[in-house]
């Protein structure tokens, strides 16, 4: 597996053209909100805020999905580890989210049966091989996870498999995107859109949102020259006072987007409303499993309660999720909430926009 | 949300298993040659000065392309007492073994072990082999210690970065870990990146030969190049800055670091070693690691400033700088 073409959209001449072309251009302070929690480490990590001109902010939004997971959501998420007969398969970062007593990474060293995989197949082989175990995936994500996790349930069905279940936590983003534009005190000038989920969706899933707001979007991949592609773009919209709905990825990205993706997610998911980490519930913005694949439902397998679930005291996630605070305004950061001892998952995630600020930011 | 239990990051090389070291080991033991906190303890016996170091290896899997846990256990443990300056001497060998293991594979790793030992001009002199009941250990544990005299002229240590100095780094980075990884169960890349896997004690020779003011050396094993370099920058209370340009990093383990969001620059290295030179001597000692076979792809990524003590920057691509900061734990995969 080569991927040579990555080093086309890092090549400093380039860049250097779009950013004087960025310099030129910028005239009226303006505030863009990279969506993706992937934007946010890839801008940390080319080092992109230092070259912009000061009158560009660039804000992180809610598209870490460990980060806009809810809280009752972690607690339930370890309370089902404690379950005697159940594995959990999870992807990675989402092990290390305080949760309101412990973390799934404790619980592993507690004796929990915690596995990480790459893929939700892997779980379906865990499933086949431990006959007398119950494996609980647990679906946190957004459109780009959603399709495969879909696909592994119907597989699942195929395999007459009776110990598989999912957590179903996912999120979309074309629902939160209207919500954080009727949120009062958010200011934004223009999205910068997240490239994987468009990949699934296509531009079409934006198309009634910026129709109705009018404002400025760019889907953009996640190198540096995407992004500073998708910025200039931005900015000339904004200065000619011409918003829309641009393709900046377009070697990824089409109108209609991935249809059988798209038609799996469609098949084994319904839209539910779903409560997100600091913006509350958001009408049809969650995936929940339809009726005729239930019995892989883990939220229907299981009766877990959380009722002492209590998001984390002074943590400021959601606020910084939504774009009104920056990670340096919140305070615990750097003071009680680290990497090494997290509050709150925006601190955890490889995504979190705390931990790119820690991480990234002198 | 503190633990009283050890997890998997208290072994992960990053913060969390520093202040494992400093919080709770060193108060325990402490005394002011363990406090150096180098690759290998450096002491004086009898007027000689020795470097002496140990490493256990738990390697998941034991057998991936490039090597085995055998002759990883030999060249890690040569490379931490050539990184101390010091020509590698001496090896111990303790195998901690689960009951039903094959005696084909113990066959097959004891002969890597040993086929790395010659190629490092080692001799494995004593050991030890402890048998464990089935689930109690996980196929084969190693450990190796071994011990090496340094010579005269030569002081190497992690503190004495000085500002100027040149940073070499021997080749590309992340080839180890990536091998590990896509390994591992439920990996399922076709790759065909391999281990860098090797013994560096020629290497070093070959570098002391041309110039023995080498200030710092060191392999970026686990936490990888981040991790190595921002200790240096603690203990010589130095900044550093490095140039993302000039780090080597294969496409392949590139792309898998791309695909599973992962940072090269925190991936582990078993092969490799970053040199801290005197500007005016770092091109000699630079030909000299392109002279050894393992060492063909070395460059120069950066060098130590006066500003910013303590720091790790890099100068990226496209213009920026960032930070390079100390990994926390383990990294893990992303989800989207």
């Amino acid at each position: 597996m080569t991927i040579k073409h990555i080093e086309e959209y890092r090549d400093p001449d380039t860049s250097r053209k779009i950013i004087d072309r960025i310099q030129n251009i910028s005239k009226s302070k303006i505030r863009i909100m990279e969506v993706c929690g992937t934007h946010t480490m890839s801008i940390f990590r080319s080092g992109i805020r230092a070259l912009l001109p000061n009158t560009i902010s660039l804000l992180s939004g809610p598209g870490c999905p460990v980060c806009v997971t809810a809280q009752n959501e972690i607690d339930a998420f370890i309370e089902l580890s404690r379950v005697d007969d159940v594995i959990i398969a999870t992807f990675g970062d989402i092990l290390r989210v305080p949760g309101t007593q412990s973390t799934l990474q404790k619980e592993k060293g507690y004796g929990g049966d915690i596995r990480v995989v790459y893929s939700t197949f892997d779980a379906l082989d865990i499933a086949r091989r431990n006959p007398g175990k119950r494996i609980v995936f647990l679906g946190v994500g957004f459109e780009t996870t959603a399709p495969t996790i879909a696909a592994s349930i119907i597989s699942a069905n195929e395999m007459g498999l009776d110990n598989f279940f999912v957590f179903s936590a996912h999120k979309l983003v074309p629902p939160a995107l209207e919500a954080l534009l009727e949120t009062d005190n958010v200011r934004i000038d223009g999205f910068i859109l997240p490239g994987h989920v468009s990949v699934i969706i296509g531009t079409k899933a934006y198309t009634p949102l910026f129709e109705k707001y009018k404002i400025p979007g760019a889907v953009a991949g996640f190198e540096p020259i995407d992004i500073l592609q998708a910025v200039s773009l931005l900015i000339e919209q904004i200065e000619s006072g011409h918003p829309r709905l641009e393709n900046a990825y377009i070697r990824a990205v089409t109108f209609d987007g991935n249809k059988k993706a798209q038609k799996i997610m469609h098949d084994v998911f319904e839209t539910v409303d779903i409560n997100w980490r600091g913006m509350g519930t958001i009408p049809k913005s969650g995936l929940k499993i339809r009726k005729g694949y239930a019995a892989f439902d883990a939220q229907r397998e299981f009766d877990i309660l959380v009722p002492y679930s209590k998001d984390p005291k002074g943590c400021a996630c959601g606020e910084i999720l939504t774009g009104m605070k920056i990670p340096p305004e919140c305070i615990l950061y750097k003071k009680i909430c680290t990497p090494m001892d997290p509050v709150g998952p925006c601190m955890v995630s490889s995504e979190g926009t705390c931990a790119a600020y820690y991480r990234y930011h002198s | 949300m503190k633990t009283n239990k050890i997890l998997l990051d208290h072994g992960s090389g990053g913060k969390i298993s520093h202040s494992l070291i400093t919080d709770i080991m060193l108060p325990i033991f402490d005394n002011p040659i363990l406090s150096q906190l180098n690759d290998g303890a450096i002491f004086d016996v009898e007027g000689k000065r020795l470097a002496f170091s140990t490493d256990t290896y738990v390697v998941d899997p034991i057998f991936f392309p490039g090597g085995n846990i055998g002759d990883l256990a030999i060249n890690g443990t040569v490379n931490d007492i050539a990184m101390c300056g010091a020509t590698p001497l001496y090896l111990s060998v303790g195998l901690v073994i689960e009951e039903g293991f094959s005696l084909d594979d113990l066959e097959e790793i004891l002969k890597s072990m040993s086929i790395a030992a010659e190629k490092a001009c080692v001799k494995v002199v004593t050991g030890d082999t402890k048998v464990v009941p089935t689930g109690v250990a996980d196929k084969i544990f190693i450990n190796t210690s071994g011990i090496g005299l340094i010579p005269e002229s030569v002081d190497i240590a992690s503190h004495k970065a000085r500002p100027g100095d040149k940073i070499i780094l021997s080749g590309s980075i992340g080839d180890h870990g990536i091998t590990v990884l896509t390994q591992r169960e439920g990996m399922t890349f076709d790759s065909s990146v391999i281990s860098d896997s090797a013994p560096l004690n020629h290497m070093v020779n070959g570098m002391l030969c041309v110039c023995n003011e080498i200030h710092v050396l060191r392999d970026p094993t686990r936490g990888g190049v981040g991790t190595a370099l921002n200790e240096i920058a603690n203990k010589s209370n130095a900044g550093i800055r490095i140039y993302e340009e000039k780090i080597p990093v294969k496409d392949e383990v590139a792309g898998i670091c791309e695909l599973l969001g992962f940072d090269p620059l925190y991936i582990a290295n078993e092969g490799k070693l970053l040199a801290f030179v005197d500007p005016d001597r770092a091109g000699d000692v630079l030909a000299a690691v392109k002279d050894d076979e393992f060492g063909k792809d070395a460059c120069i990524i950066g060098e130590v400033i006066s500003e910013h003590p303590r720091k790790v920057f890099m100068q990226t691509r496209i213009g920026g700088t960032r930070i390079v900061d100390m990994l926390t734990g383990e990294q893990l995969p992303r989800i989207c």
